[in-house]
């Protein structure tokens, strides 16, 4: 019958688009774009905030290279302690500054006036960096430091945010490379020939005490962290998540069988 | 059938159909107790609050024998008292007839404070400063046979409120408002020096 | 002629208890209940998306109990708003479920209510003798973006901040008293502490309590004039010789059972995002609102949330500021109309012809194209179809008394078409 092809055809649309809108977020979430055929844009965190002994290392990472300067407002040592499984005298011993208790939040001792004066800006909280510039991007920063002279204060500077005032506080660990950018040419809007710098690849200056695959993992545990630290609750969330749906399919399931028996009255 | 299309009694199966409606009720409500979980939940102490009320440190020795401190312990006021050893002799002669619960069986104090001291050594009591009447702060009355409290006064707390009374061990005497002595809160030595309020056992220490 | 047997469960009161006569003389309780529900009778033939108009009453329960748990967390204030949501995501036991819940429960109100709205298209449900049951359903709905919008800015985020700049400073093009009003509204120079603390005290107690009679007035319009169904047939008009409609159950127990269906389906889509995607890839919760309001820095793409951007889209197509504006508002309002613009002697798509169908899946289409576009930046080709398919919205509206007085359309059935399932 015409007519209920045509409900039907409506009620596939409405599948369609809740399908759709899925797709969009999932494709959101995992494919940011790619860049002119140097492919650091698209090297991915892949981070997993399950995997315990990498939120331990990106801890460790993060308290002997970035809390000199970054702090972590919203985080309780006390908190890191319970949820990271480190015992708490350990805690105490290697990752508690002299002075501080469990329970203070894990707030640098840099003065926001000294960040400001040697950095030009303060260096930023880093709770939320995770979610609010996405796992990959730390993860490309990270990655991406040059050495470029023009850069008076630190020497260097950043294929993901160019110009930045940080430091390549890593770069004993990860040693100096230098960018190599090749012009192209390309039309622009106006039909007029427009060159363009982009970058090519990079060339070592100074090796690093790591090897590239070390760097890396070093790296990607400091992102795992961050990200944990970005929202705790992920810890726990997935997982009750998991029997909130199974319960919820359950009793759909009675409620359908219910239904079903009530409505064999309607004819 | 029925002109509306409602069914006939007949066709019912009204024991499956009463066994369906139960378990969907049944598995419903279950559902809403667990939801009604976590807003029930969301009241208790914050981790900002139970950060707030972490373990409190007091250094008892600039504390002279017959001197009290106060220091805040989970919004609780905390007296903490170096008795002299003439006050502790004291306590042992106070009794039954007028205390009354000298032997704190009704009372609220840590196990190693369930003595006639209440306290884990002789010289430092740590109380709860607030009355067990209605809650006011008693007031250190460690002179004996002090002015307004008459020349039979032994020593110890006196409410201002109501008129409760305690001695140098926070029990509580007889004709007080007050039915029961003053709570002892959980505390312990880390060394000679620190007293830790909030933990039962030097090793806790640094536990939130 | 069998006689209706009321299923177990749904029996009128016969054995009255002393207390329930206690009570019923004093408060109509069981006569309410055998009004709105056992005594309701409402078409069989409802299909799936009748689902919906239930579903957005489960969803504002969600969100006035979770929205009640907030307000006891949240500390509205320039200094104190963002960090008191990061304080309820992390230091409140299970406050990041209830957050994610409010936040996951606004997104899935508009998705409930456009479906629910396009429901009414689709079998014609404005037309009379329902023009105040829509208009009132219009109301709601406006109320709601009001409601999201002021929820929006609560968090403090650097799109809140900024959201609130770019929709305040809409009315900003009024003629004459556009720059007065602005600053009004704002309570002082620019978005403020002082706007914070009025957008909180709207979201939380005037817009919500507007929303509750809104929806009352709703429910009693529906009552009066009965639900409609796929078919837009009237059931009142072919009644049994018991005085009920021949079409009609009754809504206790058979549509309450459908309907905790249809909750519990509901209840698992919600509880995949709530759970595993809270974010939603940035459409529920946007990434640079998890950066606090910063007054000298606007996030790179300031779009509004997805249920926004239709209308958003419409406001960046127009070139001239005023004339967008309007037309943003005109394209909210034109809802209002629907009921006088449609000449359509039939209600229900079923029974149109192929004009009305077509005007309406270019409709549809143009509202979610739209949508989509309102998310883009708004430069090049963005900007080009972003221009037409504002077009086609409004053709809609402005054709449809034409194309609804000249579409074929096809005769009505007497009864409404169902086949029993079991």
């Amino acid at each position: 019958m015409r007519t209920r092809r045509i409900a039907g055809m409506y009620r596939a649309a409405l599948v369609l688009v809740l399908a759709a809108l899925c797709g969009g977020a999932y494709a959101s979430e995992h494919a940011e774009e790619g860049g002119y055929g140097s492919d650091w844009q698209s090297w991915r965190a892949n981070t997993n905030v399950a995997n315990l002994s990498s939120l331990q290392r990106g801890a460790r990472n993060f308290f002997s290279y970035c809390y000199g300067c970054h702090s972590l407002k919203y985080v309780r040592y006390s908190r890191l302690a319970k949820d990271l499984a480190i015992p708490t005298d350990l805690m105490q011993k290697h990752l508690l500054p002299a002075g501080a208790e469990m329970t203070d939040y894990v707030v640098t001792s840099l003065p926001v006036a000294d960040g400001e004066a040697w950095f030009g800006k303060a260096p930023p909280d880093l709770s939320l960096i995770v979610r609010a510039r996405g796992a990959d991007y730390v993860y490309q920063f990270l990655k991406t430091f040059y050495v470029d002279p023009s850069k008076p204060v630190t020497g260097v500077n950043n294929l993901a945010l160019d110009g930045t005032a940080m430091p390549h506080v890593l770069s004993d660990l990860e040693g100096l490379k230098r960018a190599v950018f090749r012009t192209v040419e390309h039309t622009g809007e106006n039909g007029e020939v427009v060159t363009e710098r982009v970058f090519d690849h990079f060339e070592e200056v100074t090796p690093g005490r790591m090897s590239t695959e070390e760097y890396d993992v070093f790296v990607r545990d400091l992102v795992t962290f961050l990200d944990y630290v970005g929202e705790p609750s992920q810890l726990v969330r997935r997982s009750v998540g998991v029997w909130v749906i199974l319960f919820l399919l359950v009793f759909t399931w009675l409620a359908w069988l219910l239904k079903r028996e009530y409505w064999k009255d309607v004819h | 059938m029925a002109d509306n299309g409602v069914t006939t009694e007949e066709d019912v199966d009204s024991s499956r159909r009463k066994f369906l409606l139960t378990a969907t009720v049944g598995v419903g409500a279950v559902g809403a107790v667990f939801a009604a979980v976590p807003f029930i939940a969301s009241w208790k102490p914050s981790e900002r609050a139970r950060a707030l009320g972490a373990p409190a440190k007091v250094d008892v020795s600039k504390l002279e024998p017959g001197q009290m401190t106060q220091v805040t312990w989970r919004k609780q006021q905390i007296f903490v008292v170096r008795r002299t050893p003439e006050m502790v002799a004291k306590l042992q002669q106070l009794g039954d007839a007028v205390l009354k619960d000298p032997e704190s069986k009704s009372s609220e104090q840590p196990e190693y404070a369930k003595n006639e001291i209440r306290s884990r050594t002789p010289e430092i009591l740590v109380v709860v400063g607030n009355c067990t009447h209605l809650g006011c702060l008693p007031k250190p009355r460690f002179e004996a046979g002090a002015g307004e409290l008459g020349a039979d006064w032994p020593g110890g707390f006196f409410c201002p409120c109501h008129g409760s009374k305690f001695d140098m061990a926070g029990r509580v005497f007889e004709g007080s408002p007050a039915s029961v002595n003053l709570r002892v809160p959980p505390y312990a030595f880390t060394d000679e020096r620190t007293l830790v309020i909030g933990i039962d056992d030097a090793s806790q220490e640094g536990v939130a | 002629m069998a006689t209706v047997v009321h299923p177990p469960g749904g029996a009128p009161a016969v054995k009255t208890g002393r207390l329930r006569a206690w009570i019923n003389k004093r408060l109509p309780v069981e006569e309410f209940i055998a009004n709105q529900l056992t005594g309701y009778y409402a078409p069989k033939n409802f299909n799936i998306w009748y689902f919906f108009g239930s579903l957005a009453l489960l969803v504002l329960v969600i969100q006035l109990l979770t929205g009640i748990f907030l307000t006891m967390f949240y500390k509205p204030g320039e200094a104190t708003a963002f960090d008191s949501v990061e304080f309820i995501m992390r230091e409140v036991e299970w406050g990041w479920l209830i957050r994610y819940m409010h936040s996951t429960g606004a997104s899935f109100f508009f998705i409930v209510v456009y479906l629910h709205m396009f429901r009414a298209l689709l079998y014609g449900s404005y037309k009379a003798p329902r023009e105040l049951l829509w208009i009132i359903g219009m109301l709601v709905y406006l109320a709601l973006m009001a409601e999201a919008f002021f929820g929006y800015v609560l968090p403090w985020g650097n799109m809140s901040f900024w959201g609130a700049q770019v929709i305040v400073n809409l009315f900003g093009t009024i003629p004459v008293i556009g720059p007065g009003l602005v600053e009004w509204i704002r309570g002082d120079y620019g978005i403020a502490d002082a706007t914070l603390n009025r957008f909180f005290a709207l979201h939380v107690v005037a817009v919500p309590l507007a929303l509750l009679l809104l929806v009352m007035l709703h429910l009693v319009a529906l009552r009066r004039t009965g639900s409609n169904n796929p078919d837009g047939i009237e059931i009142k008009e072919k009644l049994g010789p018991d005085g009920k409609p021949l079409d009609g159950i009754p809504f206790h127990p058979y549509y309450t059972v459908k309907d905790v269906v249809g909750v519990g389906v509901f209840l698992v889509f919600y509880a995949i995002v709530v759970f595993f995607v809270p974010e939603f890839g940035g459409l529920f919760l946007e990434t640079p609102n998890f950066e606090p309001a910063n007054p000298m820095s606007t996030p790179e793409h300031i779009a509004p949330v997805w249920y926004f951007t239709p209308y958003y889209a419409i406001l960046r197509a127009v070139p001239d500021q005023r004339l967008g504006a309007l037309l943003m508002l005109l394209s909210v309002l034109a809802f209002l109309f629907l009921p006088w613009l449609d000449r359509s002697k039939v209600k229900s798509v079923r029974y149109r012809g192929w004009m009305f169908r077509t005007a309406l899946t270019v409709f549809a289409i143009s509202f979610v194209a739209l949508g989509y576009l309102g998310l883009q930046p708004a430069e090049g080709v963005y900007v080009v179809l972003a221009r037409i398919f504002t077009v086609l919205y409004f053709a809609f509206f402005l054709l449809m008394p034409i194309y609804t007085r000249l579409d074929p359309v096809k005769p009505v059935p007497e009864r409404v078409t169902y086949h029993a399932h079991a």
